[in-house]
């Protein structure tokens, strides 16, 4: 609450954990705008990662990684906008800062979406559709393959989520359901459909951050081959 | 293998809507001004809960027609209250698709003893509390999402502000209690011991846990999310003021910046008139909607 943070806070016999300053260790934003972004900032905290609420164009400065959570699409593209939080994102992402989005971060990061109804970040080249598995009855988890993270599958928790429908070329698809991409990669950014954030399994989160310390250990200025593919504007 | 209707599926989309708001609606196009205003969710319901109280009468799960409409408008989940007890009115909106149903005290009670038995169901329920005993009992009946009850249709935060202090201020006892005393107080709750042990351990509800009953400002949204409430539903308070999609929108901007006083001034300027309200600590018993649910 506001209000720990004041002057009058209490903890100051017990202090709360130190914040690691050392200059390797990741901070990463967490998109705070709406949805699950508490569970992402757990995950990564479990990591090692120092994470970061970004519900303002300053909170993006001088991040190693950036996460939009799952949530409600509509709402997450609507609120970014009205923030000037899409164009910092996209700047952020041209400067080769390691992205990821789950279900709704998904959709936020792609090319565009083949019903409509959401102006996406173009920062890969997917075509999606929303709530392709159906409404929430529908809503289900399923035990995955996905080879970049061992042979253990992943539990996948798919929630009013999207699937890939189309890939551009420079896109790698990391794991697949009844057809169709659910987890892909094109250079710095990662996107999932599912919800590893949700279920204990660190093992997505770490292979983002395996990214953000590429990047950190390459002083951020990794030769760059994300280019934005124009915004969907779609309906 | 998969698996539909699992417990982390149904709290799963809760968790999706945190920090975001569900406004209640009765039409399509209030649905549409809802999900252009950044709601994460609408609700679906016959009559605001301010016109259900002044129009009295018994209060039902909204026409099946009208909530298609809803869907066939919006992308955002469609919600939808049934009654107390009422599990055909639920198994009806399962029927439908909804994404969510609402076992609401908003609406007459059809059964004075027995809530929805929530686990029957693949489609999450969200049920109402006004401490932390009654939450839980619901959790126990499957609930998958929490939402303090305060006094709907009333324009008056103050009985929010109860319940929400209520039951994190009981969370924040229970973490004081060793054991032995959490079998006895597990019997004064009328909770399970399993589940008022949880929240021991884990300082919070085992689901997400929004505000509702009397948010008609943006100062009412943030004020309620300072205080812990993980996202609100606002009922009459949009669609019953002066300007519906500017309130719906500045509502949205205070819910998400809820700790920064300047976005939420910037915010509260020109709505126009708020609902017109009624002061909840003055009316009588018997006219409160909180009292519903067992």
């Amino acid at each position: 609450m506001g209000h720990s943070d004041g002057k009058r806070r209490r903890d100051w016999i017990l202090s709360p954990e130190p914040i690691p300053a050392s200059a390797d260790v990741p901070v990463v934003g967490v998109l705070a705008l709406q949805g699950d972004f508490r569970e992402h900032r757990v995950v990564l905290g479990r990591l090692g990662a120092v994470t970061r609420e970004v519900r303002r164009l300053d909170d993006l400065a001088d991040l190693d990684g950036f996460v939009i959570p799952g949530g409600e699409s509509t709402t997450i593209v609507k609120l970014m906008h009205e923030y000037a939080l899409d164009d910092g994102v996209v700047a952020l992402a041209g400067a080769g800062t390691p992205v990821y989005g789950t279900c709704a971060g998904l959709i936020t990061l792609s090319r565009e979406s083949v019903e409509g109804g959401a102006q996406t970040l173009g920062l890969i080249d997917i075509v999606v559709r929303r709530n392709a598995f159906g409404r929430q009855v529908h809503s289900f988890e399923a035990d995955l393959q996905m080879p970049v993270l061992g042979d253990a599958p992943v539990r996948a928790v798919f929630i009013r989520a999207p699937w890939i429908e189309r890939c551009g070329n420079g896109v790698r698809v990391l794991c697949s359901l009844q057809g169709h991409a659910v987890a892909a990669e094109q250079g710095q950014v990662l996107v999932t459909a599912f919800h590893p954030e949700l279920t204990g399994d660190t093992r997505v989160h770490g292979y983002f951050l395996d990214k953000v310390r590429a990047h950190m250990a390459a002083g951020g200025d990794v030769v760059q081959n994300v280019t934005q593919l124009g915004r969907g504007v779609v309906r | 293998m998969t698996d539909i209707g699992t417990m982390r599926v149904k709290s799963g989309l809760a968790e999706m809507l945190k920090g975001g708001v569900i406004m209640d609606v009765t039409t399509a196009e209030q649905a549409k001004i809802a999900e252009d205003a950044g709601a994460c969710a609408v609700m679906a319901l016959e009559r605001v809960p301010s016109d259900i109280r002044a129009q009295g009468g018994v209060a039902r799960m909204a026409d099946p027609t009208k909530i298609k409409e809803m869907q066939e408008t919006v992308t955002i989940p469609v919600m939808a209250k049934a009654r107390i007890g009422h599990f055909v009115e639920a198994q009806i909106l399962e029927a439908l698709e909804v994404d969510y149903i609402d076992e609401s005290e908003v609406l007459t009670p059809a059964d004075e003893a027995n809530h929805i038995n929530k686990w029957n169901f693949k489609v999450p329920f969200v049920c109402g509390a006004v401490n932390l005993g009654e939450a839980l009992r619901r959790i126990s009946e499957g609930a998958a999402m929490i939402r303090t009850k305060g006094e709907a249709g009333t324009g008056d935060v103050v009985e929010a502000v109860r319940h929400m202090r209520t039951i994190i201020g009981e969370i924040h006892h229970l973490q004081t209690l060793d054991e032995d005393e959490l079998f006895k107080t597990a019997k004064e709750l009328s909770a399970p011991y399993e589940l008022v042990r949880w929240v021991a351990e884990n300082g919070k509800l085992p689901v997400v846990n929004f505000s509702a009953g009397g948010i008609a400002t943006p100062a009412d949204a943030a004020l309620m999310m300072q205080l812990g409430a993980e996202g609100v539903f606002v009922g009459s308070g949009i669609f019953k003021s002066a300007d519906p999609a500017r309130r719906a929108v500045a509502i949205v901007r205070a819910t998400t910046n809820y700790r920064d006083p300047q976005i939420l001034a910037e915010v509260s300027v020109g709505l126009g008139d708020a609902m017109p309200g009624i002061d909840a600590a003055k009316m009588p018993e018997e006219l409160k909607i909180q009292t519903r649910g067992w």
